[in-house]
């Protein structure tokens, strides 16, 4: 084997291959961006007044919902940082703040997305809070002295200067409430923006603005049923003078405020309700203040009747544990957010109005199974909701659907073992998944392998087979064969086998259909199986014994040849595609990258990087390799028959890198550049140890975006209803075509116009759209090819004109039911054609009118 | 929000014997009537004519039975020895047998007395049969001959003296009146063609012939002997097509069912197998009390009659569905179709506010009782009589349910003696059992911690309690010898392994000692 060859060989090939990559450093051209999927449940959403959109916090972006279609309108764009807050401004229901931890404050205009104001603050903001009462100042938390060390913050009035500009430094700060707690649900103003509570631990502030004061009610920390009544949140009710706090223990607290009172030690009075068995999380009142709502880990939102909490009402089975409830200033809709990264809308008769779900990224922040992609809908499939898996789709940054993989009723209960899903697998043509779920308990452990196979007519996976307790421990790695005739999964377990699954038919025809049985039970020296990986041909199967890599044949289940590489146990293994398929990579715990050549069974190259996770694209040759390196990750990509990068990146990410996976792209990149190359056919996405999906953007790719923004940001000036997108669109077109006679690099977003418009049209929910008989006119009417571009000439057009009025004139006697609108996109044109045509149109109408006319003089006449 | 999910019930793979079309089909058939004869029954065969009454020879009678009744219609009692092959012609009316002594009788099924006797063969005569023609009988006797006879003349018109050993069985061609196969125990099957002397076909079945049989298409022939079923092709001249090896003993007797469709045989290891035909695999099985000698399908496949060593006639009828129909759509008249239709065509007008009803799902007992977090009852629920015996999985899946749910302790506590002894009677019948023993392990050891102060207070449950303990003892010995069988097989397999094939053999071995070793694991964890 020549790995035992010469050292020096070995040495002079690793060395190639560092020195290479401190060249290729330096380049540019890919950037590491930050896709989609970030919290939308970080704070509480709000609803306009008129309870057509949602607003929610997502990342360092404000997102639009629509209340009714769950589509998102409009994305606010501006902050450098995690949006902290947002706020309806009370004196402009059309207007809304927002607060982020960069520092500043912007007021946005929702409904066009559009940036009005910023006002910068330059510390952290952590929370905002508004009142009518307050007009022109905003309360804000700050971390105490500006000192962002501290665990204290501070509750201060913000005023809000007057000044013109975009752009305005807000420099008069008002302190008011010193030691809160940044958590924004903590503080509350109560009526009438009279007073602000806010909670802290075990103590209660009530700040009075008439006179100024400060009343504080310490409970005791050691309560003698022990120290779990601190406060969680804080609800004032709108009406009443009357705080509403929730408690760790459950409890929901009710104190009568009065001003008069409330200093005197003694008389504060308060009541108690309780029904949560752990921790209430959220508390509302409604507008009206006739109902309190409250929600915690149980996921059952509970509605409780002010002044009779005896009577109180549930919405069960949210899904996953509430974290903020908002309602709608009219009343009408209830919102909860959850902990699963979705947001719920409800009417007040509780009916589900709209779900925003948004990436789950795990209820602890953990993503257990593989980055997956599912071939048919080219989504990303991973952990969702317990005991779930979800379809993502990259591209629309939405989540396509749920799979209900445990099918178990969910116990909202902390501490308790759930079934959690820890592995999957995709084949290769998308028609079968393989989950793993496991509970362990004590010693004891649950697993079940189950089958679903793709239904063509429900368009979604079904559970075909299940097996319990498939290896007698935890199952390591689990792959499906990549060979399209059989499907065949191999799981490897704890317990030292390995075991194949075939798809076999049940020997009398008349049964249910095909199910999956065990094939093929492998296992070498008492091994523990790490790491399983099929061939490109589907004939090869590679199994991982610790230090030793197993090659089996598939058809004899004969095994082949070992290769081994110590020390350091198999960390991960795969095979090369397309013209490296004769190449086996493996990479150990001992800070080695090997390439195997299968045909002479001997070391082709080795290199000592520490990779810590190997990703072959399946569409190319191309392996990415993630290794760490001091605390940073490093991204190689290569390919398996050179020990030389094609591209490299230093300091990709802090931290470690989780998962990655190549997502085949919906286009083709037609880049030539050597080091954006790997990029052309997929893309690079990747979790981060704090669970953010990133992904590699190529400069080009970027530009794209931003062009294709830009002319999004021109669209949606205009409030987009359909009417606007088939009629406005027209006009607009007129001006663009002006703009391209002036600017002649913008001529290829003016192409596809028609085909956006369609795009469009598609787009917009059914229900919206006019009658199908008006579209159809303007949808033919927009595939016709414009004349006017070829037209130059004079006396031709002058021709075209005279030909037009004919035109015209007959379809006058034919009731002249022909619009203005229709004629678009024959008028439009160049700008010197313009005139003429509108005193064309000019004299239609005026035709039009001298026809009614003689009719009403006629009767006239006539009577 | 989302609905309540109900406890999901375990469902295990049947071991048993898988239910397909042709098991329904033959279990359609009614218990057997049985029916004394005096002798050993050799032969029974179907009249071709409706009302398709049987004839059944056993010891020196010959006995014709209606198709329902019990008693026989007609029996023929002039044998001075033991009767054999009482063989209808094709057209009902008239009866052939031969018998010990050497005679061919012909009967008037409505007579009583022969009609013709046939005298020539020297021994005693097993076989007989009408040719296609209905003018002529064959005979095979244990004089090695076979001999053909006119009925009218009673002369002899041929003999073929080719067999070697007595000439047990044979049959005429449907379609060819010159055509006949005879099986004989000098293990061959010949087929002989009246316009030859000399037999035109030989097939070597190996075994003493004791049956044959001709498909309806007469391009196939059967042939039993031994413990083998033989189907020959008679168009590649006599090509062996399959050989079945069902049977442990003997096959004693063929016959065909459903057109050609199912092939029965008849063994005197007291089974009868149903084959398919097209496929040649045993589709469904009948056991009987006695070693079978004879078996005959009614050509309507309303009864299927077995003949025994024992002299048993049993005789099996179908199940007519339609006699139970009446009684149970007559008591429950469904509701008229305007029941249905009512309300649900309806239009709603412009300014209706449509009010969906919320669909009702139907939850079990203790689903519900799940849902509302009551524990205890749902184990009630699960316990009661008809739930436990019936479907001990059902219980199985609520108390895993509840372990899930961390409430399985308090559903176990707080059990007065009855409710103590329900559950410890149900841990002695179920915690043996491999499918169910992790968890009802568990159940044990919670039950033993929670009840231990209360152990010697009531006789009933302190009797339960030792017999548990009897029984897990017991299973631990079990385990114990299981090891060392497993232990034993692994050295052999370690042994006789040679090298090249070690990897193959290894592996399968592996394979199926896989199974065996993970249901002892589930065993001694159960202990």
């Amino acid at each position: 084997m020549r790995n035992r060859g010469s050292p020096r060989e070995r040495e002079s090939q690793r060395t190639k291959f560092t020195g290479q990559v401190d060249k290729m450093v330096a380049s540019v051209e890919v950037r590491v961006a930050r896709c989609g999927g970030s919290r939308i449940n970080f704070i509480e959403p709000i609803i306009t007044l008129d309870s057509r959109f949602l607003l929610c916090a997502s990342g360092d972006e404000v997102h639009v919902y629509s209340t009714n279609t769950e589509e998102r309108v409009h994305i606010l764009q501006g902050h450098t940082d995690l949006v902290t807050g947002l706020r309806l401004n009370p004196s402009n229901h059309l207007q809304v703040y927002s607060c982020s931890l960069d520092g500043t404050v912007k007021l946005w205009d929702f409904t066009d997305a559009l940036l009005i104001k910023t006002y910068v603050v330059r510390y952290k903001i952590f929370s905002l809070y508004v009142s009518k009462n307050h007009a022109g100042t905003v309360f804000i938390i700050l971390p105490m002295a500006g000192n962002t060390n501290t665990e204290s913050y501070q509750l201060v009035a913000l005023h809000l200067p007057k000044t013109t500009g975009p752009e305005v430094e807000a420099t008069e700060i008002l302190s008011v409430l010193s030691d809160v707690s940044p958590i924004q649900r903590a503080t509350s103003f109560g009526r009438g923006g009279e007073f602000i509570a806010s909670a802290n631990g075990v103590q209660l502030t009530v700040y009075f603005f008439r006179n100024q004061k400060t009343y504080r009610r310490v409970g005791s920390s050691t309560d003698k049923k022990g120290a779990k009544n601190r406060f969680t949140c804080v609800s004032c009710h709108p009406k009443d003078d009357c705080i509403a706090t929730g408690h760790e223990d459950g409890k929901i607290r009710l104190w009568q405020v009065q001003l008069r009172n409330f200093n005197q030690k003694k008389e504060y009075t308060y009541s108690t309700d309780h029904w949560h068995h752990s921790a209430v999380n959220a508390l509302h009142f409604t507008p009206e203040g006739t109902e309190l709502l409250s929600g915690g880990v149980e996921s059952v939102l509970v509605l409780w009747r002010y002044e009779a909490s005896t009577k109180k009402d549930f919405v069960p089975r949210l899904g996953s544990a509430i974290d903020h409830i908002s309602v709608s200033p009219d009343g009408s809709l209830y919102c909860t957010s959850h902990r699963d990264n979705k947001i719920v809308v409800m009417k007040s008769s509780r009916d589900i109005a709209a779900v925003i779900q948004g990436l789950v990224k795990g209820v602890y922040n953990d993503i257990r199974t593989d980055l997956l992609i599912d071939p048919r809908t080219k989504a990303l499939v991973c952990n969702g909701k317990p005991g779930h898996l979800q379809f993502y789709s990259l591209r629309h940054d939405k989540q396509l659907y749920n799979l209900d993989i445990v099918q178990q009723e969910y116990i909202h209960e902390s501490g308790l073992h759930q079934y959690e899903v820890t592995k999957a697998a995709i084949d290769a043509q998308g028609s079968w998944l393989a989950t793993v779920e496991e509970r362990q308990e004590n010693a004891e452990l649950d697993i079940s392998l189950k089958l679903w196979a793709y239904d063509e007519t429900t368009q979604s996976f079904q559970l075909n087979t299940t097996i319990s307790m498939p290896h007698e421990g935890q199952i390591s790695a689990m792959c499906f064969s990549s060979c399209s005739e059989t499907t065949m999964l191999v799981t490897t377990g704890q317990d030292g086998h390995f075991k194949a699954w075939l798809l076999a038919n049940s020997p009398n025809a008349q049964d249910e259909g095909a199910s999956w049985s065990c094939d093929f039970v492998g296992s070498y020296h008492h091994r523990k199986p790490s790491r399983c990986c099929f061939s490109a041909d589907g004939s090869l199967l590679a199994v991982s014994f610790t230090e030793v890599v197993t090659l089996w044949s598939l058809s004899s289940w004969e095994l082949l040849v070992t290769f081994s590489q110590p020390p350091g146990e198999i960390r991960d293994l795969c095979f090369g595609r397309l013209s490296c398929s004769k190449y086996l990579l493996g990479t150990t715990t001992k800070n080695l990258l090997c390439c195997w050549n299968l045909l002479t069974c001997s070391l082709e190259w080795s290199s000592a990087v520490d990779v810590i996770l190997l990703q072959p694209d399946p569409l190319s040759e191309n392996v990415a390799a993630f290794s760490l390196t001091s605390g940073n990750v490093d991204l190689f990509v290569f390919k398996p028959s050179e020990p030389r990068p094609l591209f490299s990146q230093k300091a990709v990410c802090s931290g470690s890198v989780r998962r990655a996976v190549f997502a085949p792209r919906e286009e083709m990149l037609d880049s030539c550049d050597e080091s954006t190359q790997w990029l052309n056919r997929s893309q690079l996405y990747f979790l981060t140890e704090r669970v953010e999906l990133m992904t590699f953007c190529t400069k080009s790719e970027e530009d794209q975006i931003m062009a294709s923004s830009k002319q999004l940001v021109i669209d949606d000036s205009v409030a987009v209803t359909p009417f606007y997108l088939l009629l406005g669109k027209h006009r607009k077109s007129q001006r663009e075509t002006q703009d391209t006679i002036s600017n002649q690099t913008t001529a290829r977003m003016q192409l596809p116009q028609g085909s956006t418009t369609i795009r469009e049209l598609l787009h917009t929910p059914a229900h919206v759209l006019p009658s199908a008989s008006f579209l159809c006119n303007m949808f033919v009417s927009s595939l016709l090819i414009s004349k006017s571009g070829v037209r130059e000439d004079g006396s031709c057009r002058e021709e075209e004109m005279e030909s037009e009025n004919e035109e015209e004139a007959a379809e006058q006697e034919s009731e002249g039911e022909m619009e203005a609108g229709v004629q678009g996109p024959t008028v439009q044109g160049f700008m010197t054609e313009l005139t003429p045509q509108l005193s064309k149109a000019q004299e239609r109408e005026l035709r039009k009118l001298r026809k009614t006319d003689f009719s009403w003089v006629g009767t006239l006449l006539d009577s | 929000m989302a609905s309540y999910k109900p406890t999901r019930i375990q469902t295990f793979p049947q071991l048993g014997e898988k239910v397909t079309q042709d098991t329904l089909y033959w279990r359609n058939y009614k218990a057997p009537v049985q029916i004394k004869e005096f002798g050993a029954v050799t032969k029974v065969d179907f009249s071709p004519l409706s009302p398709y009454n049987y004839a059944v020879t056993a010891s020196t009678r010959i006995q014709i039975y209606g198709p329902y009744s019990q008693e026989p219609v007609r029996s023929f009692t002039r044998f001075k020895d033991t009767a054999y092959s009482g063989t209808f012609r094709s057209d009902g009316q008239l009866l052939v047998a031969g018998s010990e002594e050497a005679l061919i009788r012909l009967f008037d099924v409505s007579g009583r007395v022969a009609l013709r006797e046939y005298t020539g063969h020297n021994k005693a005569v097993h076989f007989t049969d009408f040719s296609a023609d209905r003018f002529r009988i064959l005979s095979g006797s244990d004089d090695y001959t076979c001999r053909l006879w006119d009925i009218a003349t009673s002369t002899e018109l041929g003999r073929y003296g080719e067999h070697t050993d007595y000439v047990r069985c044979g049959t005429p061609s449907r379609l060819n009146p010159d055509l006949f196969i005879t099986g004989s125990y000098d293990h061959t099957v010949k087929v002989f063609d009246v316009r030859n002397e000399r037999s035109v076909m030989t097939m070597d079945h190996g075994q003493p012939v004791e049956s044959v049989l001709l498909f309806p298409s007469e391009g196939l022939l059967v042939s039993a002997g031994g413990r083998y079923v033989k189907v020959w092709d008679m168009l590649k001249g006599g090509q062996v097509l399959v050989s079945l090896k069902n049977h442990h003993k003997t096959v004693t007797c063929l016959c065909m069912s459903g057109a050609g469709q199912r092939l029965l045989s008849g063994s005197l290891d007291r089974h009868v197998k149903i084959y398919s035909t097209t496929t040649y695999k045993v589709v469904h099985n009948f056991n009987y009390a006695a070693s079978i000698l004879s078996i005959a399908v009614a050509p309507d496949e309303e009864s299927i009659v077995v003949g025994m060593t024992n002299g048993v006639l049993s005789v099996k009828h179908k199940k007519h569905t339609q006699d139970q129909k009446p009684a149970g759509s007559g008591s429950k008249r469904r509701p008229a179709y305007r029941v249905f239709v009512k309300g649900k065509n309806y239009m709603p007008k412009q300014d209706d506010f449509l009010v969906r009803k919320q669909e009702k799902v139907n939850l079990q007992p203790y689903d519900k009782q799940l849902k509302s977090f009551q524990v205890s009852k749902a184990l009630d629920s699960v316990l009661k009589p008809h739930v436990r015996l019936k479907m001990p999985e059902v219980t199985v899946a609520v108390i895993q349910e509840l372990n899930r749910r961390g409430t399985l302790r308090n559903a176990l506590a707080g059990r007065d003696e009855k409710g103590l002894s329900i559950l410890l009677s149900f841990l002695i019948r179920n915690i043996v059992d491999s499918r169910f023993a992790p968890i009802l392990v568990t159940v044990a050891e919670m039950v033993l911690d929670i009840y231990m102060k209360v152990v010697g207070q009531s006789a009933v449950v302190d009797k339960q309690i030792l017999k548990l303990q009897e029984l897990i003892e017991k299973e631990i010995d079990y385990q114990q010898e299981l090891m060392e069988v497993l232990g034993m097989i692994d050295t052999l397999f370690a042994t006789i392994t040679t090298k090249k094939e070690s990897a193959s053999l290894q592996s399968q071995a592996v394979n199926g000692l896989a199974e065996v070793r993970g249901e002892q694991d589930q065993r001694v964890k159960a202990t």
